[in-house]
């Protein structure tokens, strides 16, 4: 019995040095970008006196901070599904196309009359599995370089969509898929629901399996985990047909937010904020180490931070500047680097203070 | 010789007039709408129209007006991608005698005789137009939210001129907030949603101001989320005229919109034919700006939108 404690012990460190949610280190690196998200909602505190008051109204919650959840969700489906694609030291530029295609196949199917939802719901994220499957494809098997191959469709899947519109915004009538992205259940908004739900799932998938730790070996080494057994081009692939189902579903959810699909302005841009996300979550562009809850946060910072634009009052002309220079903010704070430096600094500025002053 | 004038004097004269028209694309709906009135005009009027769409770039366009010119049409309509570097190509057309009609957005050119005439709506007007309508129905007090279009476009700046330019002539009215919603329906009802919390639920805004009716159509939806009543609760007024936004006019949701006119191809072959004729006397900018329409006749202008 004796000589296999050492190693059962072993075991248990190495575990404990993989996955250790109660280390100093790990805490770090939840605590920048929470502190960042909380500083930005006393901000708004202190714009809008009112800002953190929750009322009751027509079974749901109602207020600025549920707007805030309501309006992050297509940008966290999509930085969910951006952090595995980025974990694997890819990116997917084309989520935010592809968030237009599926909502223009949903609208275009809702037209056609009494098909059941559900066929509805299941085409559009047909579609965004297709896309990237394709996406994955030209990745993996075919070696095209992730920012070139999701390029392609980044570009072209918005004219996908506004062929499939006809040029037209496409409008629909149909309370049970509009419920998908402005009904409620329990109190809160379903786009809530569906990100709980998807985060809940994908942490499931990923941290109770070994695929979490595939895809972070992938993105680590891509040959060494090929020599250690792992399909490193099936777990690219999974990976954007993954980020595609998540990028369907924002589509789905923006479409019926507006029970509408205009495919000229349907996720545009989006792809980026949810790299920013995902970059703001601590997590590297040349892959590896993710956390999907850690991006969540940095979807939260984004939309917290547009909405104390709104709420404050300025031109509109300074969105753009105000939103670069908090960004830039928050990503120094977390830099280790920039925090010694800025630790170096205080003696130095404490001292010249004293020295100044007789 | 008498036989050959004459078949050349029947032939300009019966219609058989050729038209080069340089689109911009087919970026919106209402651009589609756009080209779509211009075509059917032709075809009514017996006019061959060459149709070229430039996809949203400008060296298309150049292109396109070359090959009308080395076609030798008889008059080019452009619909300009953007103001500045038209000089050169109009110079060529002027050379070669060939009359050009601007259509929808400006040009810049120093020489003010290089085009017949400009024939678009004035932005400002709109403004001013539906800030008149405002100010009626409210008996000029009023606290306005402000939607504005993205950030440094004509239409945007323009049309928030015009209606501030009406707003300043009443002290009770003003508007208490103001931000872009880049003209798309979700964005507009993201914004809306902002201002509805930040105004104590909505109940200190009376109007809503939208830049476009896509903008207008989203915040409707936020307004409605937010228990009011919109067309009632908080006013609504916009531009454009898009046959959603009749319908939720009709439906009293909303109660104003101004009409960007898409039917611009009517008045440009008017003061082509009246040019070809004869008449040297015409005006550099021609007004299109089209009419208010308010809830009175929503349901009947919806009906003849769609059912075209």
């Amino acid at each position: 019995m004796k000589p296999t404690q050492p190693c059962a012990d072993s075991l248990q460190q190495a575990r404990l040095a993989r996955y250790s949610p109660g280390s100093t280190k790990a805490s770090a690196r939840y605590l920048w970008p929470l502190a960042a998200l909380m500083l930005l909602l006393a901000v708004n505190l202190l714009l809008d006196a009112g800002f953190f008051q929750l009322s009751f109204q027509d079974g749901r919650l109602y207020g600025s901070l549920i707007d805030i959840l309501n309006r992050s969700a297509p940008v966290a489906l999509l930085a969910i599904g951006m952090s595995l694609v980025i974990a694997t030291g890819g990116i997917d530029l084309s989520v935010g196309a592809v968030m237009a295609i599926a909502g223009s196949i949903c609208a275009n199917l809702l037209l056609q009359a009494d098909l059941p939802l559900p066929l509805v719901i299941a085409a559009g994220l047909a579609t965004g599995i297709a896309a990237g499957l394709i996406n994955g494809t030209l990745v993996s098997y075919l070696k095209i370089q992730p920012i070139v191959a999701t390029l392609l469709l980044m570009v072209a899947g918005r004219g996908v969509a506004q062929l499939i519109n006809q040029g037209q915004i496409v409008t629909f009538l149909r309370p049970d898929f509009a419920w998908l992205g402005s009904g409620s259940w329990l109190g809160l908004p379903v786009p809530v629901w569906l990100v709980i739900v998807m985060f809940g799932l994908s942490q499931l998938l990923l941290r109770r399996t070994a695929l979490g730790l595939f895809i972070e070996a992938v993105g680590c080494n891509a040959t060494a985990s090929r020599y250690l057994g792992i399909n490193d081009k099936a777990i690219k692939l999974f990976v954007y047909a993954f980020a595609g189902f998540c990028a369907a579903l924002a589509g789905m959810i923006s479409a019926a937010d507006i029970q509408g699909s205009d495919a000229n302005n349907a996720g545009l841009w989006l792809e980026l904020d949810a790299i920013l996300a995902v970059v703001i979550g601590g997590a590297a562009l040349s892959g590896g180490r993710f956390s999907l809850l850690l991006s969540v946060i940095g979807v939260l910072i984004i939309q917290s931070l547009s909405t104390t634009i709104i709420v404050s009052g300025l031109p509109a002309k300074f969105n753009l500047l105000i939103k670069a220079v908090v960004v830039l903010l928050v990503l120094l704070l977390q830099s280790d680097k920039f925090r010694r430096q800025l630790s170096s600094w205080w003696p130095k500025l404490r001292k010249w203070r004293k020295g100044g002053q007789p | 010789m008498l036989l050959l004038s004459s078949t050349l004097a029947l032939s300009s004269l019966a219609g058989a007039t050729t038209i080069g028209f340089s689109q911009v694309g087919s970026e919106s709906g209402w651009r589609s709408s756009f080209s779509e009135s211009v075509k059917r005009e032709a075809a009514a009027r017996n006019i061959d129209l060459k149709f070229a769409d430039a996809q949203q770039k400008q060296e298309n366009q150049i292109r396109a007006v070359r090959g009308f010119i080395a076609q030798r049409v008889d008059a080019i309509i452009i619909a300009p991608v953007v103001e500045t570097g038209w000089a050169p190509v109009l110079r060529e057309a002027k050379r070669a005698r060939i009359p050009v009609v601007i259509v929808d957005r400006n040009v810049q050119v120093n020489d003010d005789s290089l085009y017949l005439t400009r024939i678009a709506s004035d932005f400002t007007e709109e403004g001013r137009k539906i800030a008149n309508w405002l100010m009626q129905k409210t008996e000029g007090k009023c606290n306005i939210v402000e939607l504005q279009g993205t950030v440094g476009a004509t239409a945007a700046i323009d049309r928030a001129k015009g209606f501030n330019e009406v707003l300043s002539a009443y002290p009770n009215a003003k508007i208490i907030r103001s931000q872009t919603a880049e003209f798309t329906r979700s964005k507009g009802k993201e914004v809306m949603e902002s201002f509805l919390k930040a105004e104590q639920g909505g109940r200190n805004i009376c109007a809503l101001w939208a830049h476009n009716d896509e903008m207008a159509l989203g915040a409707i939806q936020a307004i409605k989320e937010a228990g009011l009543k919109p067309g009632q609760d908080i006013l609504v007024v916009a531009v454009d005229g898009v046959p959603d936004y009749f319908k939720a006019m009709a439906d009293g949701e909303a109660n104003a919109t101004v009409e960007l006119d898409p039917h611009l191809g009517g008045p440009a072959f008017d003061v082509i034919a009246a040019y070809l004729n004869g008449d040297k006397d015409i005006a550099k900018y021609i007004n299109n700006t089209g009419e208010l329409f308010s809830q009175d006749t929503a349901a009947a202008e919806y009906q003849k939108r769609t059912n075209k």
